[in-house]
């Protein structure tokens, strides 16, 4: 079984196996550099519960959890 | 780095010798240069320095996204620089992409200038890859150079030009540093372009995908009528199943049969779509180049500058209470004692200062007495009433820049995003409402910093909801005569009203006239910067400008009518009194309307299409309507008079209507300027006037079955 982006805590460190999705959601996810073997780091939550922000690619990125559940890991 | 960059460069382009037989022969062309490259990488530092002052700024045609030109300083060559909309892809999903990519492909711009962020240099090549296959001349600029150097970095500039094989300069455009030296590059290369030096495009796919585009290169491509791009670039585009690109090509059947064949093969092949292929490929050549090219200072894991402000801005607990510290801030100064100091100044200087000289002047001249009241009554006291807000959208905008430019913007929208989801907007347009409570003016003005042209609509929609300051002076009339025990409750409800009207109708509008697919909400945060003063004045003037042209010709044609439908009647005579005049006449026809809210009497007709010109103005119309004078100081002569015409539920559903009706003309002509359709326009007046006809109803009809007087 797969782990998605949504499962990581703050802190988790991990590859882009897969992104999952169709549409605006995901090209702008792989536009953004989340593609396959990036490394992605989870930094925080936002206050309110969500979005939550990594690190990809060396930049700072920030998606809903709704985006990081389509992110597949390992 | 240079030198060893410029020595690559000679290599690759061996005409400096053209170049300079051209010169000497007097030969000189006209050049279009492009910049294109990600939001937050410099781009309109860049441009600004190049360009100096000769900008100009309008839109694009149809859409609201700006666009400026400006002219190369400090070259012999005539050169045009038009800058781009800042994007992460060539992808055509937005508008701005869409705007980038049409411009480079239609207009074929001699080079385009890729700006890239040195410090984020990954994800910004990703753009460089898609801009060198559209096949035309790329000059790339390693901005933020200093940046990186002080980091501790290195970046090889010849490995990196080997890598993507186009010339690199590095600048750092905030201290103006390679400017120079890249225009100068770019003309190199328009000139080399011309005289038909062209270079080989790296292949940068997997040998599999390779195959399939070469295939649809050589067998496919050339037998289509139409042209767009170079033939390698429509090839991919083919492959990826590009809609905007099929559509213009008119791909015949047979052949979109073949390409669905090779997409079959690679999708069984890498088990994922083309799409997902080509962008992995991308990022993969990527990922090998910036291997070689850039060294990173061994220990850089530590944190940043920019991550110890994010430790604190961003901060479970502390992120809210400081965001509402800040935004508080900024309404202080905007809209409290600074702005209202700069309001009371230009409003002194307009219609003291300048009304009284230019009306003595024309007395002096033997003016007539109407011609005197057009001028000073409806021109000057019109156009002033918008000129006024000049100096507190400058000192908004100061403000909205520094938070943009810094980079705490993006922070806002992380933070807020979750509280308006709900609404079907970002955290982005969070800022512009908040703002509207100020004055909607500037606030929706404000909303320009949100990308989603969708969002951007439905902000400046919601924006005249939250009530403004113009609109206390009402409320402080009517509360004062009818509620006085519970003024401050009363006047709150309203402002609550004003946002739970635009909760309603976000959500609503989400679902039915701004439907569609939601913008998705996947943002980078840039690092903190200090942003540079000459940006933000820069910044800051574009918009106070915009707003004196364009605002400017509507509003003076709406004073200019409002003052002489007040003044004369349909005999075209001079009328001392408005009852007599066109406006009053046209209050007791359109009074009947406001029967069923509970107002349906002429005056109160007549206040509320005044009400129009500036919202306060309902106060002193009312004032000189039943004959109580113009002071709207002194409102208690009137509250007396009012208190025999409304009756407290009747005044409630008043209250209501100003609150929500359409908003006043300054702030008409920013909706019309902002969403740059007058469909648009019409449209956003008509839905608040009707929502303030169906809330005020409700409050009236509502209240009476309840036994409320």
């Amino acid at each position: 079984m797969q782990r998605t982006l949504r499962e990581l805590k703050p802190g988790d460190k991990a590859v882009v196996t897969k992104v999952a999705g169709e549409g605006a959601v995901k090209r702008r996810l792989m536009d953004m550099g989340v593609t396959k073997g990036a490394e992605v780091f989870v930094r925080k939550v936002a206050p309110l519960g969500d979005p939550i922000e990594v690190n990809v690619r060396g930049y700072e990125l920030t998606f809903r959890k709704a985006e990081a559940e389509n992110i597949f890991v390992e | 780095m240079l030198n060893k960059g410029q020595h690559f460069f000679g290599a690759l382009y061996d005409n400096d010798y053209q170049f300079q037989m051209k010169n000497e022969r007097g030969f000189k062309m006209s050049l279009r240069f492009a910049l294109v490259g990600n939001p937050n990488c410099g781009k309109t530092t860049l441009f600004n320095e190049i360009t100096g002052s000769t900008q100009y700024v309008g839109n694009w045609p149809g859409v609201t996204i700006e666009k400026k030109e400006g002219k190369a300083r400090r070259v012999q060559e005539d050169v045009k620089i038009i800058d781009l909309p800042g994007i992460y892809s060539l992808s055509p999903y937005s508008l701005e992409e869409i705007i980038a990519r049409d411009y480079i492909l239609d207009e074929k711009p001699d080079v385009v200038i890729n700006i890239i962020d040195a410090t984020n240099i990954e994800r910004n090549l990703y753009l460089t890859t898609q801009l060198i296959e559209l096949g035309i001349p790329v000059v790339a600029a390693l901005n933020m150079m200093d940046a990186v150097e002080a980091r501790g970095d290195k970046i090889d500039t010849g490995a990196l030009e080997k890598g993507i094989g186009i010339p690199v300069v590095p600048t750092s455009a905030s201290k103006g540093r390679g400017v120079t030296e890249l225009v100068d590059k770019a003309i190199q290369v328009a000139y080399a372009a011309a005289s038909g030096t062209a270079k080989p495009q790296a292949q940068i796919y997997d040998q599999e995908v390779e195959k399939y585009i070469g295939n649809i290169e050589t067998n496919i491509v050339p037998s289509l009528g139409k042209k767009t791009g170079n033939a390698r670039w429509t090839a991919i585009k083919l492959l990826e199943g590009d809609e905007k690109v099929l559509e213009k090509m008119e791909v015949p059947a047979a052949f979109l049969k073949d390409i669905e064949a090779c997409r079959k093969q690679i999708e069984s092949h890498y088990d994922n779509d083309v799409e997902t292929v080509i962008a992995d490929g991308r990022y993969k050549m990527i990922s090998g180049i910036v291997g070689k090219a850039v060294k990173k200072k061994s220990g850089s894991g530590s944190l940043t500058i920019s991550d110890k402000i994010d430790k604190v801005v961003t901060n479970r607990i502390l992120a809210i209470p400081l965001f509402l510290a800040l935004m508080y801030l900024v309404f202080k100064v905007t809209f409290g004692e600074i702005g209202s100091f700069t309001i009371d100044w230009v409003d002194g200087l307009i219609n003291g200062t300048v009304s009284d000289a230019v009306s003595g002047w024309l007395e002096a001249a033997g003016a007539a007495e109407w011609l005197n009241g057009l001028i000073v009554g409806g021109v000057i006291g019109g156009v002033g009433s918008m000129l006024v807000f000049v100096p507190q959208i400058m000192i908004l905008f100061f403000f909205l820049s520094i938070l943009e430019d810094s980079g705490y913007m993006a922070r806002a929208a992380f933070v807020m995003d979750r509280l308006l989801r709900k609404l079907g907007l970002t955290g982005k347009s969070f800022i512009p409402m908040l703002m509207g409570f100020g004055c909607s003016v500037p606030a929706i003005m404000g909303a320009r910093t949100l990308e989603n042209e969708k969002d951007r609509r439905l902000t400046i929609i919601l924006t005249p909801f939250m009530s403004c300051g113009a609109r206390l002076p009402i409320y402080l009339l009517f509360v004062g005569a009818f509620f006085a025990k519970n003024q401050d409750l009363i006047i709150f409800s309203l402002y609550l009203l004003g946002i739970v009207i635009a909760v309603i109708t976000g959500i609503i509008l989400k679902k039915t006239v701004l439907k569609g697919e939601a913008a998705p909400f996947v943002m980078e945060l840039p690092p903190y910067r200090i942003p540079t003063i000459k940006g933000l004045l820069i910044h800051m003037w574009d918009r106070g400008k915009g707003f004196i042209k364009k605002a400017g010709t509507i509003i003076f044609a709406a004073a200019v009518v409002i003052w002489v439908l007040q003044s004369f009647n349909f005999s075209f005579q001079m009328v001392e009194d408005p009852a007599e005049s066109v406006l009053g006449a046209i209050g007791g026809v359109i009074a009947p309307i406001f029967a069923p809210l509970g107002f349906g009497d002429w005056k109160s007709a007549v206040a509320l299409i005044t009400g129009f010109i500036a919202k306060e103005a309902v106060v002193s119309t009312m004032g000189i309507l039943h004959g109580v004078g113009e002071i709207a100081e002194d409102t208690t002569a009137l509250a007396a008079v009012i208190q025999g015409v409304f009756t407290p539920l009747t005044a409630y559903a008043f209250m209501a209507f100003t609150l929500l009706y359409m908003p006043c003309m300054a702030a008409f002509a920013t909706i019309k300027r902002e969403m740059n359709s007058w469909k648009w326009t019409v449209f956003t007046v008509g839905l608040q006037t009707g929502i303030a006809w169906v809330v005020a109803f409700l409050i009236f009809q509502v209240g009476r079955l309840m036994g409320l007087q």
